[in-house]
C-alpha cells in the first residue's frame, strides 16, 4: 500500500485516495473542430511508460481535492506531488 | 551407560533433563484420537516426538508415510487439523502449534487412517503419475473435468474448513514506527537494542513465543556465559525502553510498497478449555520508516533416494528438539552432511548422551575444527560418501551408503549398510530472503557460501546476520548492532555509530561446504528411487528432469508444471534444491535458470485474521431512510439497493408478492399511493456560474430554466454513453438542486467535483451532497391533489398555479416542505421534500389524511412496474454503459447549440452505426409469458450455433393495469422494426415469440401526469 502525500493533508494511506489516470490531458476547447481520430486520441489514448509517470489522484476520503503526482511505475516511488494548477515538473533532474 | 531418556515412560523419548519446557505443567492432548502427554513449552511436534510418534501424515500425491522434518515454519509434512467443530483449523504445521491442555490434533491427508491409507496405492503406480499428470489426463476432454475434480479434491485434501461460524474474534491494529526489526534472534536483538538506545520508536516482531531465535535451539555462549543469559539481559533492556514494542508469536508475513508490512500476532493458544469468545489473532499493519530484516536462515535438506522416510530430519531440527524441547527424535542417529554446521548437531546429540552411529560427509576429507572434535570423541566420520538408499517405510531402519568417485558426480564401490533410526541431514543454509524479495529486492548466488543472499534493497530496509548469509554468531551480533544503529540514524535518531562493543563469541571456524543439489546415486534421477525435492508437493528430482526434457526448462515454467513450491510451506525447503537440480540437468549456472517469486504471506494466515472485525453487520454500512422504522412496523419486505434498505413491497396477510405489487400498482393508477424515495442522490449546486456548469455536464440547456421550475436532465460520460439521470430544480438565479439515481449518488458527485477542480477551475460553483439531509415522499395517483388540499397548507395545489414540472415551498400540515410536481409513474404526482428529522411525522400525517382515499404505501417493485408501463428507463438496468441517448430514444434531450460532456462522441462513427441496439417494448404474443430479464433475443430460433443475437431483455414485469406482461428490451435497429416478431431464448431451450412495440405502454400522450 502506497503512502501518498496529499499537498493539503500530508502523508496518508493509499486507501484514502482514488486514482485518476494520466495527468495533463486537457479537454479540447472546441471538440467539434476535431476529427474522429483526434477526439479518440483525447478520449482513449494514454501513455503507459515504464518509469516516470505524471498522474492524477483524488484524496477521496480526506479533503476531496484532486492533485497530481510524479510516480515511478517500476519502483512505485512518488517523487513529487503538486497542485492541479501547477505546471508539470521537469523530468530530467 | 545410563539412559538419557526420562524414566517416567509416558513420554519415552523425553530427555531426563534440560529443555525450555515446564515439567511441572504436564498437558494432555490427543493425536488421531490417542491420548498423549507433553509439557508446557512444547509444540505439538516436539510432544509427538517425545511420545515416539514418527508417522504423522501421508504425502499429497503418493500418500507416502511422512514424519516431522523441521522445527519451524519450514515444516512440509506435519500438516494437522487442530480442534473440533467451530474451532477446527486446517493446515497447521505441528512445529508451529503450541501445545495446550485438551488440544485435539489429527493427520489430514489419509483415509481411513494414517497407518492404513488406501491412497498409498498411488505410490505403487507412481510411474503413471508424472509431473503435469493432471493437465495431461484430466483436462481432456474438458467436459469431464467436473467429474474428475470431485475425486481428486477428496484424494488430495489438506484438511477441512469449519462448517460453523468462528466464535472467536480477530483484531486489526494500524501503527507507525521508526524501525521495525523482524526477528528476535541474535542479529535482531542486537539491532533492536541499538535502535532503541538511539531513541527510535522500535517494533521487534518474532514468530516464536520467546526471544532468542536460533540461540534457543543451540548451546552457544556469549561473553563466556550461556547465550540465553545475554538474551535475557537484552530482553530486559528492551522491555525497559518506553519506545520499544515487543511482539512475540508474531510473524511478519507481508512486505509491501513504501515500507508497509503486515504482522500476524497469535494471541491465544488453541485450547478447548478457554472460555469464548476471545481475541484469537491480531493483524498489525505497520508503516515503518526503516526495516531491519534479521529473519535468519533455514537449513537445506539433502536430496537422496527415499529421503522422505519418517525419521529423516533437518540436522538443525534435531538440535532444536534435543536442546530446546529435551526430546530425542531417535535413539540411534546418523548424520549426513556436506558442511560443518551439522557437526554441531553431532555434538548436541553426544552431549545429550545419544550415541551417533556415524557421520556421512560428502566431502572427501572433512578436517575442520568441528569434524576433528567429533572424530576425537570416537564417532565415525565417513568422508567422500553419500546415502544411496534409506531402509524402512513407516520409520527409518537404516541407510545404505556408497563412495563418491573422483568426479564427485557418480558413486562407486560396494554398498554398505548402517543401522539407524534417525537421519539428520544438512545441505547448507538458505538465508530467509522472503521479505527482502517481497519488498522488491533481488538476490544473488554466493558460490562460497553456497546460497542465495540478498542483493541491494529496493526499499528502506537492511538485512543482518544469517538472513544476509552471515551465519557465524559473532557476525550476527556485530551486523545486528551496526544495522540497528544505522537504521536509527536513517530514521533521524543517533549518529549511526554502535554504542557498545560487540559481545565476544567463540566461533569455531567452519570449512567451506560442498554444494550438492542432489546426491550422486546409482541410477539417473528419472529411474532412481524417489529423491524428494519438495515433500509437500511430492516433487522429485526425476520429475524436474522430466519436466525440463518436456521443455519446461526455466523456474517459472517448471514451478507451474511440477507444482514445485506450490504447497502451503511455499517451498521453503525445496525451492533452491529444485533450482539446483534443474541447473545440473541443463549443465547451467544455478543463477541462470530463473528466479522464484516470493509472495506474501510468508506463512499461512487465517481468513479470520484477514477479515478482522469486518464481518456480518460490520462488513458494509447499512443505510436506512428516516422512515425505515415505519416500513418495518408495517411488514414491508425490504430490498438492498446498494447500501440502502428500501421497501420492496408491503404484503398484507395472505398476499403473495404478485398480489401485493398488483394492489400497490392499481392504487397508484386509480387512487393514491405513496413511496419513500429518500435514497435518491441529492446535490445542492450554488454559485454565480452554477447554470453554466450544469450546461456543460447535462445534455440539455439550463440557462433559460425559470426559478421554481424543474427539468429532467441526462448526463453522459465523455464517451457519449448515458451515465446518470434525474430531475433538476432551479431554486434561484445561482441556486440549483439536482437529483441523481440512488446508485449514482456518490459517483455523480465525484464526477462533478472532478470537472470543476481539474478542468474548469474558473467556474465559481459550490457543490454540497444533501442526500441524507432531505427525505423525499412521492404522493402518486388521481387523488393525490385532493389529499394535499385536505391538509392545512399555504400552497395552492391547483393546476393553474402549480403546473407540471414546478416547485413550491411552504407549509404542509404544519411541516416546512418543498413540493415538486414531477412524476416517475405517469400519474398526477407530487414529491414532498422535507428535512429528514421531520420525514417520519410527515409520512404518518399523509397516511392518516389519506385514509379516506384508501392511501396505499408502495415499494420499489411497484415503482418499477409503473415506470416500465410508461417506458421510463432506469440507468444501469435498461442501460449498461454502452448506450447513447439516441439509442435510448432520448435524442430530444440533446442540445444542438452548446457543448456538453460526451457530445462530440455522439458523432463518432461507432455511435451513428445503423445497427446499434435501441430501446423498444416487447409483448409476448401469447399474452401471458413474462420474459426473463437478461434473456437473449434472436430472429431465427432454428439458427445453428453460434446463434446471431439481436438484442436482450432489460426489464420485464406483469402489468396489472394493462392485464398482460410487458418488457423493455434493447434490439438492434429496433425502432424501425415495430410490429415485427422476435424470439426470447429461455434457459430450457424453448423460445417465446414476442412482438416489438413502442416502449411506452400506458398513456402514450402523457396526459395523466399533467392533469
Amino acid at each position: 500500500m502506497l503512502l501518498i502525500s496529499c499537498p493539503w493533508c500530508g502523508p496518508r494511506e493509499e486507501s484514502e485516495f482514488s486514482y485518476g489516470g494520466e495527468a495533463h490531458i486537457v479537454r479540447p476547447k472546441d471538440p467539434d473542430a476535431l476529427s474522429d481520430l483526434e477526439w479518440a486520441d483525447y478520449l482513449f489514448m494514454r501513455n503507459n511508460p515504464s518509469g516516470r509517470y505524471l498522474e492524477r489522484w483524488l484524496h477521496a476520503a480526506g479533503c476531496r481535492r484532486w492533485f497530481n503526482a510524479e510516480r515511478d511505475t517500476v519502483s512505485y516511488k512518488i517523487k513529487s506531488v503538486y497542485k492541479i494548477s501547477d505546471p508539470a515538473p521537469r523530468g530530467d533532474e | 551407560m545410563k539412559s538419557p531418556l526420562d524414566s517416567s515412560r509416558s513420554q519415552p523419548y523425553r530427555l531426563a533433563t534440560g529443555g525450555r519446557i515446564d515439567r511441572a505443567k504436564p498437558l494432555t492432548f490427543t493425536f488421531n484420537g490417542k491420548r498423549l502427554q507433553g509439557y508446557q513449552g512444547d509444540t505439538v511436534a516436539s510432544a509427538l516426538l517425545a511420545n515416539g510418534v514418527r508417522l504423522v501424515g501421508r504425502s499429497f500425491k503418493y500418500h507416502r508415510p511422512r514424519g516431522i522434518v523441521g522445527s519451524g515454519p519450514e515444516e512440509p509434512n506435519a500438516i494437522l487439523q487442530v480442534g473440533r467443530g467451530a474451532l477446527t483449523t486446517p493446515n497447521l504445521q505441528a512445529t508451529e502449534v503450541e501445545l495446550a491442555e485438551g488440544l485435539q490434533a489429527g493427520s489430514v491427508n489419509c483415509w481411513p487412517s494414517v497407518e492404513h491409507d488406501i491412497g498409498a496405492i498411488n505410490g505403487l503406480f507412481s510411474r503413471f503419475l508424472p509431473p503435469g499428470f493432471y493437465y495431461k489426463t484430466f483436462m481432456w476432454p474438458s467436459r469431464m473435468w467436473k467429474t474428475y475434480e470431485r475425486f481428486i479434491r477428496k484424494a488430495a485434501g489438506l484438511g477441512v474448513s469449519p462448517k460453523e461460524p468462528d466464535p472467536d474474534r480477530y483484531d486489526r491494529m494500524n501503527t507507525h514506527c521508526d524501525v521495525l526489526v523482524v526477528g528476535g534472534g541474535p542479529a535482531g536483538l542486537a539491532a533492536a537494542l541499538e535502535a532503541g538506545r538511539a531513541g527510535a520508536r522500535v517494533i521487534l516482531a518474532d514468530e516464536r513465543r520467546e526471544l532468542g531465535g536460533s540461540l534457543l535451539d543451540g548451546r552457544d555462549e556469549i561473553d563466556g556465559a550461556p547465550a540465553l543469559e545475554w538474551v535475557n539481559a537484552a530482553s530486559r533492556e528492551l522491555a525497559s525502553m518506553k519506545e520499544v514494542r515487543l511482539l512475540l508469536r508474531s510473524t511478519v508475513f507481508g512486505y509491501y510498497d513504501h515500507n508497509f508490512l503486515t504482522v500476524l500476532q497469535r494471541l491465544s493458544t488453541d485450547s478447548t478449555s478457554i472460555s469464548r469468545p476471545l481475541i484469537k489473532e491480531r493483524v498489525w499493519r505497520v508503516r515503518a520508516k526503516q526495516v531491519v530484516l534479521a529473519t535468519g536462515a533455514i537449513e537445506r535438506p539433502l536430496v537422496f533416494p527415499n529421503n522422505d522416510r519418517p525419521g529423516v530430519m533437518l540436522a538443525s531440527a534435531v538440535s532444536a528438539y534435543v536442546n530446546r524441547y529435551a526430546v530425542a527424535p531417535g535413539s540411534r542417529p546418523l548424520v549426513f552432511t556436506n558442511n560443518d554446521s551439522a557437526y554441531r548437531t553431532v555434538l548436541d546429540l553426544a552431549e545429550a548422551g545419544i550415541p551417533v552411529q556415524a557421520v556421512v560427509d560428502v566431502r572427501p576429507e572433512p578436517n575442520g575444527p568441528l569434524p576433528s572434535r567429533v572424530k576425537d570423541m570416537g564417532i565415525p566420520v565417513i568422508g567422500g560418501h553419500v546415502i544411496v538408499d534409506v531402509k524402512g517405510t513407516k520409520r527409518v531402519k537404516g541407510v545404505e551408503i556408497m563412495s563418491v568417485d573422483a568426479s564427485g558426480e557418480r558413486v562407486e564401490g560396494r554398498r554398505r549398510s548402517i543401522r539407524c533410526d534417525l537421519v539428520a541431514v544438512s545441505g547448507g543454509w538458505n538465508p530467509t530472503v522472503h521479505l527482502h524479495c517481497q519488498s522488491g529486492g533481488g538476490t544473488r548466488y554466493d558460490g562460497e557460501k553456497g546460497c542465495f543472499v540478498p542483493d541491494a534493497p529496493a526499499q528502506e530496509e537492511r538485512s543482518a546476520g544469517s538472513s544476509k548469509g552471515s551465519f557465524a554468531l559473532g557476525d550476527c551480533l556485530g551486523e545486528g548492532l551496526e544495522v540497528g544503529a544505522e537504521a536509527a540514524r536513517a530514521a533521524g535518531f543517533g549518529d549511526g555509530r554502535v554504542s557498545t562493543p560487540v559481545p565476544t563469541v567463540e566461533d569455531r571456524a567452519e570449512e567451506p561446504l560442498k554444494a550438492m543439489w542432489v546426491a550422486p546415486s546409482r541410477r539417473p534421477p528419472v529411474r532412481e528411487h524417489k529423491q524428494f525435492v519438495d515433500m509437500q508437493e511430492d516433487v522429485t528430482a526425476g520429475d524436474i528432469v522430466l519436466a525440463a526434457r518436456e521443455g519446461y526448462d526455466s523456474m517459472q515454467l517448471l514451478n507451474r508444471y511440477t507444482t514445485l513450491g506450490f504447497g502451503t510451506d511455499q517451498g521453503k525447503l525445496g525451492n533452491v534444491n529444485g533450482m539446483g537440480v534443474l541447473a545440473n540437468h541443463l549443465g547451467a549456472d544455478i543463477e541462470s535458470v530463473g528466479t522464484i517469486t516470493f509472495r506474501p504471506p510468508y506463512t499461512s494466515v487465517t481468513f479470520g485474521a484477514i477479515a478482522g472485525r469486518e464481518i456480518g453487520g460490520l462488513l458494509d454500512p447499512v443505510r436506512k431512510t428516516a422512515i425505515h422504522r415505519w416500513h418495518i412496523e408495517h411488514r414491508a419486505v425490504m430490498e438492498d439497493v446498494g447500501q440502502w434498505k428500501r421497501p420492496w413491497y408491503y404484503p398484507q396477510p395472505g398476499e403473495s408478492m404478485e398480489d401485493a405489487v398488483n394492489r400497490e400498482c392499481m392504487a397508484a393508477r386509480n387512487a393514491v399511493a405513496l413511496l419513500d424515495q429518500s435514497t435518491l442522490g441529492k446535490i445542492d449546486v450554488q454559485g454565480p456560474d452554477a447554470a453554466e456548469f450544469l450546461n456543460r455536464v447535462y445534455t440539455n440547456n439550463w440557462l433559460k430554466l425559470g426559478i421554481g421550475r424543474a427539468r429532467y436532465g441526462l448526463m453522459l460520460s465523455e464517451d457519449g454513453m448515458v451515465m446518470d439521470d434525474g430531475v433538476v430544480i432551479r431554486h434561484g438565479e445561482q441556486h440549483f438542486y439536482l437529483t441523481t439515481t440512488t446508485g449514482g449518488a456518490a459517483s455523480v458527485f465525484s464526477w462533478l467535483e472532478r470537472w470543476l477542480q481539474t478542468e474548469w477551475p474558473e467556474l465559481e460553483v459550490y457543490l454540497t451532497s444533501v442526500t441524507e439531509r432531505w427525505s423525499t415522499i412521492a404522493l402518486v395517483g388521481p387523488h393525490s391533489r385532493k389529499l394535499l388540499q385536505d391538509l392545512d397548507s399555504d400552497i395552492n395545489f391547483e393546476k393553474s398555479s402549480f403546473p407540471f414540472m414546478s416547485i413550491h415551498s411552504g407549509s404542509l400540515a404544519g411541516f416546512p416542505v418543498q413540493v415538486m410536481r414531477v412524476s416517475f409513474s405517469g400519474e398526477l404526482a407530487f414529491e414532498i421534500n422535507i428535512e429528514s428529522d421531520l420525514a417520519l411525522a410527515m409520512w404518518q400525517a399523509l397516511m392518516k389524511a389519506g385514509e379516506e382515499y384508501d392511501i396505499t404505501p408502495y415499494g420499489t417493485e411497484a415503482m418499477h412496474v409503473l415506470r416500465a408501463e410508461k417506458g421510463f428507463i432506469i440507468v444501469g438496468q435498461d442501460t449498461d454503459g454502452s448506450m447513447t441517448p439516441v439509442d435510448m430514444g432520448m435524442g430530444w434531450l440533446l442540445s444542438k447549440d452548446k457543448d456538453y460532456l460526451g457530445k462530440r462522441s455522439l458523432s463518432r462513427s461507432d455511435c451513428v452505426r445503423k445497427d446499434r441496439k435501441q430501446l423498444v417494448g416487447l409483448l409476448s404474443t401469447d399474452g401471458t409469458t413474462i420474459l426473463p430479464e437478461g434473456t437473449q433475443l434472436v430472429d431465427d430460433p432454428s439458427a445453428g450455433i453460434p446463434v446471431p443475437i439481436s438484442g436482450h431483455v432489460t426489464s420485464s414485469y406483469a402489468s396489472a393495469c394493462l392485464g398482460h406482461p410487458i418488457a423493455l428490451a434493447l434490439v438492434k435497429a429496433g425502432r424501425a422494426r415495430k410490429g415485427s416478431i422476435i424470439y426470447a431464448a429461455l434457459r430450457d431451450g424453448r423460445h417465446v415469440k414476442a412482438e416489438i412495440v413502442s416502449p411506452v405502454f400506458y398513456d402514450p400522450q402523457g396526459e395523466r401526469q399533467r392533469v
